[in-house]
C-alpha cells in the first residue's frame, strides 16, 4: 500500500503565525514519512515545548510532546525499549542547545538511532522573542530591549564535536530539499541531527525569509538578489566518513566545521557530515546482551497471567548462605 | 533465651577492606546458621577517612543495631579513638599493637569536634590523649585487650610461605583482624576459610593467599590468648536464608517483577541498586526466550527519569533509582507522567539532606517533599518499605500499582537499608503478582481516545507499536486523544478523572498493604520506613518488662490511609511518632488527617540509624511520665 500525505495530517487546528517557517517542517515530515511508506503506528514523534513543540499533534503518528530541555531523553528512553519505533525527535533552539544543552552533547555520545530536528529561528517564540541560544552577538530583533549580549552556540559543529553520526542543515522554505534530508537522516543508522533554518516571521525581524534569499543582497551586475542559502551538494562536497581511518575521520570532521562557520553572505544546506562506521547505541547493547533487537524490553514476556515467570533462583542461590 | 547475642565492629580508613572483612565475618557467621544485622557507616569519601562496620550476631531474629560494642577490631588508631570508649565494660579489644604511642593530634582525620570531645574524655579519666590512654581506660572499665602485631603476624606468614611480598601486604589486616577475632571467639575455622573463599570467589590466587593468612591469624589467637568470655557456636541452620544487602531487595524485585528499563544518574546510596542490575543484566525466563534489563547510565537525573518515562509509553515496565538530590531534578518530570498518567516506579533511596547534607548518611527526610513534589495537583502514589524483605515484595507492588492506577509511584527506601545486611528468609516468588492493569495488547477498532471516559478513571492503556493504538500525550492540560485543550470543562473533567484514581487505589489496595498493624494498645507508635526493626526489638524488650505498646507502620503515605489508620487508632490514648528526621513528617501528616494528634515525638536526625537500645530507652521515658514532648536521639559514631 503506497501512502498519501493525508495518512499522516491530523485534524488538530495549527495555531502557529500566518507566514511561520514550522509549517514548511511540519509538512516535509508527512511527506517524508509517506514517502518512507511508514506505518503509522510504527513512528513516533517526540517533540520539546515552544511553537515546534505543537509538531507533535499535527502529525498522525505516536504523538509525545514532553517539556522544555528533555525532549531527547524521553525519545530514547522509547528507542531503546523498543527499537522497532522510527523516532523523530523535534524542538527548538532554545529547547535543544540551551535548556536541553546537556542531553544534546550526551545523546551524541550514545548514538541512538534515531531523528533530531532543531527548529532553528534565533527566537524564543511562545515567551515573546527573547534572544536564543543562535542568536549572534549584537543583534537586536524587535522585541530586544538591548543587543544580544550573547555569542551565539553553532549547532552544526556542537553536534558533529557531540559525536552525531549524521548533521545536516535545511531550510523551511525549501520543503523538497527537507523531505529528503528527512529521509536521508531517518534511515541513517545511528542519530542523525539536523539544523532546519526556520525563520520567526513575527518575532526575528532580521534573519527574515526575504534576508535568506538575499533581497538585501542585490548584485551589482545582474541587480538581481543573491541568495544567501546554498547547497552543499552543489559544489561537490562529501560529508561521508567512507573508510575507518582517523585521517579520514580528522578530514570530514574538519571540513564540516569549516563549512559549519559559514553565515552572513552564504549558507550552506544539506549534509555536513556522516559517518556509519561509528556503532549505533543498539548494537553495543546488542554486543552485551545478544537477543536484545529480537527481544527488546517492549516485547518481552514477564507474566504467565498474573505470575512472574523471570528466574532470579541462580542469583539467590549465590546469596544463600 | 538468647544465649549469643553480641556486636563485632571493625573499623578502618575508607578502602582499607573494612567492608570485605565486614563480609567475611557475617558469612561466617551466617555460614553456621546465626542470624546477622550489620550496618555500614563510611564518609563521602573514597580513600582515607573512617569507616567501620557494625555486625550484630544473634541466635534468635534481630531486626536492629543496638547501642555499645561486643568486640571492636582495630588495625588503626581511628577506629580506636573513635570506639574503644563504646565498648562494654566486658567486651573486648583486639588491636594492631604497634599504635600504642600514637596521639590525638598525629591523626589527621580525626575532626576538631570529636577531638576537643575526646580529650574531655580522655582528660576526666585522667589518661593521655594517646592510643594508650583510650587501652588504658577501656580496661580500667573491665574491658579484655587482645594486642596483636599485624605486622609480625605478616612477617611471619612472608617466612612460612617463602613469598617476601607478604611482608608488606598491609591491605591484607583487614582479613587477619576478622580472623583473630573469630579465632578468640571460637567460631570454626572452617566457616570462615569457607567465607573467606566466598567473599574473594572471583580471584582465585588471592582468595588462596587470604585462606592461608586467614588460617594463621586463627590459629595464632586461639594458641596464644584465652578464649574470650562469649563464644559463637554453630546452630542448627535454617534452611533457605539468604544474606542480603538492601540494595539488592530492590534490585532483585525489579528483576522479578519484569522491570525491564532502568536508567540512573550515580548518587549515594541509590547507584548500588543500579549496578546491581547491571551486573545481572541476562536472566532466563519460564518458557521464553532469555530476558534482559537496559540499564543506562545517563547525564543527570533529568534525563533518567525522562528516559524512563520514554520507555514507560512503550509498555515496558520502567524505573529509575536515586536519592533526595537527583529526585529534587526529576520533579517536573514527575508531573508530566502524572498528567499523562504513565505508570513509573522512582525507588527513592534517602539520605540525610538539606541540600548535599550528610551524603552517605542515613535519614527519612523526604517523606513530604515526596508527597509533593512537582508543580500543580496531580495523583502519585508514595509507598514506604520497612527493611530488606518488604524491599523486595514492595518493589513488585509498586509496578502494580503504578500500571493498575497509572500514575508515578515512588518507592521510599533509605540508606540505613541500603547498607544493611542481614540474613532473610529467601525471596518467595510466589508471593508476588503482576498486575498489568488496563494495558492493552492489542488495538482492534478505529479511533482510540488514550483518555476515555470510565466510571473508575482509570482508561484502556496503549503503548507504542500497537496498531490502532496511536494516542498523544503532552505536558499541557489535553483532550481525550492527548491534544493540548484548555477548554475549561475539559479541564474539570481531567483534573477529576486523575484524581479519582487516588480514590480507587485506596479501595483496591488492600489494608494489609496500606499499613502493618503490630498490635495497637492504650499507648501505640506510628512509623514509616526502616524504623520498622528498632522499633520491634525496642518493643519486645518493653513487652519483656511487662509494658504493651502497639505499632502501626505506615506503608502507603499517598493516598493517605485516613479511614483504616483512624480505626486501627480508635482506642488509642497516647500517639508517639518515631522516625529518622527533624520534623516528624509522619506526625505531620497524621495531625493532618486523624483527629487525634500525635502525643509525642521521638527523631533522629544525626544522620545515624537509630538502635533498639535508645528507642527503647525513650519510649521508656513516656511510659514513665518523664518525657518532653519531642526526644531527639543521638547514639553513633
Amino acid at each position: 500500500m503506497v501512502s498519501n500525505l493525508s495518512d499522516y495530517t491530523t485534524e488538530v487546528h495549527n495555531d502557529w503565525c500566518p507566514g511561520c517557517g514550522d509549517f514548511g517542517i511540519v509538512n516535509a515530515i508527512q511527506m517524508a514519512l509517506a514517502e518512507l511508506n511508514m506505518p503509522r503506528h510504527k513512528a513516533a514523534i517526540f517533540s520539546g515545548i515552544g511553537c515546534s513543540g505543537k509538531t507533535s499533534h499535527f502529525v498522525n503518528v505516536y504523538g509525545i510532546h514532553t517539556l522544555h530541555g528533555r525532549v531527547l531523553t524521553f525519545a530514547q528512553g522509547a528507542k531503546l525499549a523498543n527499537p522497532e519505533m522510527t523516532i523523530i525527535a523535534a524542538g527548538g533552539d532554545g529547547d535543544g542547545l540551551g535548556i536541553g544543552a546537556g542531553h544534546f552533547v550526551a545523546a551524541g555520545r550514545r548514538n541512538v538511532d534515531m531523528t533530531y530536528i532543531i527548529f532553528n529561528n534565533a527566537v524564543y517564540g511562545l515567551t515573546k522573542g527573547q534572544a536564543s541560544p543562535t542568536l549572534k552577538l549584537g543583534l537586536k530583533t524587535k522585541s530586544l530591549p538591548e543587543p544580544n549580549v550573547n555569542q551565539a552556540v553553532n549547532p552544526i559543529a556542537l553536534a558533529v564535536a557531540s559525536g552525531f553520526t549524521f548533521v545536516a542543515r535545511g531550510y523551511a522554505y525549501d520543503v523538497r530539499q527537507l523531505k529528503d534530508l528527512i529521509i536521508a537522516a531517518v534511515k541513517h543508522k545511528g542519530l542523525a541531527f539536523l539544523d532546519v533554518l526556520q525563520p520567526c516571521p513575527t518575532y526575528n525581524d532580521i534573519n527574515t525569509r526575504d534576508w535568506f534569499a538575499g533581497m538585501d543582497h542585490i548584485d551589482e551586475i545582474t541587480k538581481k538578489p543573491r541568495p544567501r542559502i546554498y547547497k552543499l551538494e552543489d559544489t561537490g562536497f562529501d560529508p561521508v566518513v567512507h573508510i575507518d581511518s582517523p585521517d579520514e575521520e580528522n578530514e570530514k570532521i574538519a571540513q564540516a566545521l569549516i563549512k559549519s562557520n559559514e553565515w552572513d553572505s552564504k549558507i550552506p544546506t544539506g549534509i555536513f557530515y556522516k559517518n556509519e562506521i561509528v556503532a549505533p547505541y543498539h548494537e553495543r547493547i546488542a554486543d552485551r546482551i545478544p537477543n536484545y533487537l529480537e527481544n527488546p524490553p517492549a516485547y518481552q514476556e514477564i507474566s504467565s497471567g498474573s505470575r512472574p515467570i523471570t528466574d532470579i533462583s541462580k542469583i539467590l542461590d549465590s546469596l544463600e548462605v | 533465651m538468647a544465649s549469643i547475642d553480641l556486636t563485632w565492629v571493625i573499623g578502618g580508613p575508607q578502602g582499607g577492606g573494612v567492608e570485605t572483612a565486614a563480609n567475611i565475618f557475617a558469612g561466617a557467621c551466617a555460614g553456621c546458621g546465626l542470624k546477622i544485622f550489620g550496618k555500614r557507616e563510611y564518609y563521602s569519601n573514597i580513600k582515607g577517612e573512617h569507616s567501620y562496620f557494625g555486625v550484630r550476631v544473634s541466635d534468635k531474629q534481630i531486626r536492629s543495631n543496638i547501642n555499645g560494642i561486643t568486640m571492636l577490631a582495630a588495625f588503626d588508631s581511628e577506629t580506636l579513638f573513635r570506639h574503644a570508649e563504646d565498648v562494654f565494660y566486658d567486651g573486648a579489644i583486639v588491636y594492631e599493637s604497634d599504635l600504642v604511642s600514637i596521639k590525638a593530634d598525629e591523626v589527621p582525620t580525626l575532626d576538631e569536634p570529636f577531638k576537643d570531645r575526646l580529650v574531655k574524655y580522655l582528660g576526666s579519666k585522667n589518661k593521655p590523649n594517646t592510643i594508650q590512654g583510650m587501652l588504658d581506660a577501656a580496661k580500667e572499665r573491665g574491658v579484655t585487650l587482645y594486642p596483636v602485631s599485624f605486622k609480625t603476624i605478616l612477617a611471619n606468614l612472608a617466612d612460612e610461605t617463602g613469598n617476601p611480598k607478604l611482608r608488606g601486604m598491609f591491605r591484607m589486616q583487614n582479613v587477619l583482624a576478622v580472623s583473630v577475632s573469630l579465632g578468640l571467639l571460637g567460631l570454626p575455622p572452617d566457616t570462615l576459610l569457607g567465607s573467606v573463599e566466598g567473599v574473594f570467589a572471583k580471584k582465585k590466587e588471592i582468595a588462596e593467599m587470604n585462606k592461608h593468612a586467614a588460617n594463621y591469624a586463627y590459629n595464632f589467637a586461639s594458641a596464644k590468648f584465652q578464649k574470650f568470655k562469649y563464644q559463637l557456636a554453630p546452630i542448627q541452620k535454617e534452611p533457605n536464608t539468604l544474606l542480603v544487602q538492601g540494595f539488592q531487595s530492590t534490585g532483585l524485585g525489579k528483576i522479578a517483577c519484569g522491570c525491564r528499563f532502568q536508567s540512573y544518574y550515580p548518587i549515594t546510596p541509590a547507584s548500588d541498586e543500579s549496578v546491581f542490575l547491571e551486573s545481572n543484566e541476562t536472566f532466563d525466563v519460564e518458557n521464553s526466550r532469555p530476558g534482559s534489563t537496559i540499564v543506562v547510565q545517563t547525564e543527570d537525573e533529568i534525563s533518567a527519569i525522562g528516559m524512563v518515562v520514554g520507555a514507560a509509553v512503550t509498555g515496558t515496565r520502567a524505573a529509575t533509582s536515586t536519592s533526595g538530590p537527583g529526585f529534587s531534578l526529576m520533579a517536573e518530570t514527575l508531573g508530566w507522567a502524572g498528567i499523562n498518567e504513565v505508570p513509573i516506579v522512582v525507588t527513592l533511596y534517602q539520605r540525610s539532606g538539606p541540600s548535599t547534607g550528610l551524603p552517605t548518611r542515613h535519614g527519612q527526610d523526604d517523606l513530604q517533599f515526596a508527597i509533593h513534589a512537582g508543580h500543580g495537583d496531580f495523583p502519585r502514589i508514595v509507598y514506604a518499605s520497612g527493611d530488606i524483605e518488604e524491599g523486595f515484595y514492595d518493589t513488585a507492588k509498586c509496578f502494580n500499582f503504578a500500571e493498575m492506577f497509572q500514575m508515578p509511584v515512588i518507592h521510599m527506601m533509605d540508606k540505613f537499608i541500603a547498607s544493611t545486611v542481614a540474613t532473610v528468609k529467601r525471596f518467595d516468588l510466589k508471593k508476588i503478582t503482576i498486575e498489568r492493569g488496563k494495558l492493552l495488547q492489542t488495538v482492534s477498532t478505529p479511533n482510540y481516545r488514550r483518555f476515555e471516559p470510565s466510571s473508575d478513571g482509570i482508561s484502556p492503556r496503549s503503548k507504542l507499536g500497537l496498531e490502532n493504538g496511536i494516542f498523544w500525550n503532552t505536558g499541557d492540560e489535553s483532550d481525550e486523544f492527548g491534544h493540548i485543550s484548555e477548554d475549561p470543562v475539559n479541564r474539570v473533567y481531567k483534573m477529576d478523572k486523575r484524581a479519582q484514581k487516588l480514590e480507587v487505589a485506596l479501595q483496591t489496595i488492600p489494608k494489609e498493604d496500606q499499613a502493618v498493624n503490630y498490635g495497637t494498645s492504650e499507648v501505640c507508635i506510628v512509623s514509616w520506613g526502616s524504623t520498622k526493626g528498632p522499633i520491634l526489638d525496642a518493643i519486645e524488650i518493653l513487652k519483656k518488662e511487662g509494658h504493651k505498646i502497639g505499632f502501626v507502620q505506615i506503608k502507603l503515605l499517598t493516598p493517605f490511609p485516613t479511614d483504616y489508620i483512624k480505626s486501627l487508632l480508635k482506642n488509642v490514648s497516647t500517639i508517639i511518632d518515631i522516625e529518622a528526621n527533624h520534623s516528624g513528617q509522619l506526625g505531620s501528616l497524621v495531625n493532618e488527617h486523624l483527629d487525634h494528634k500525635v502525643d509525642y515525638y521521638i527523631l533522629k536526625y544525626s544522620g545515624r540509624a537509630m538502635t533498639s537500645t535508645e528507642l527503647y530507652e525513650s519510649i521508656k521515658k513516656i511510659l514513665e511520665k518523664k518525657a518532653e514532648k519531642k526526644q531527639v536521639l543521638t547514639y553513633g559514631v
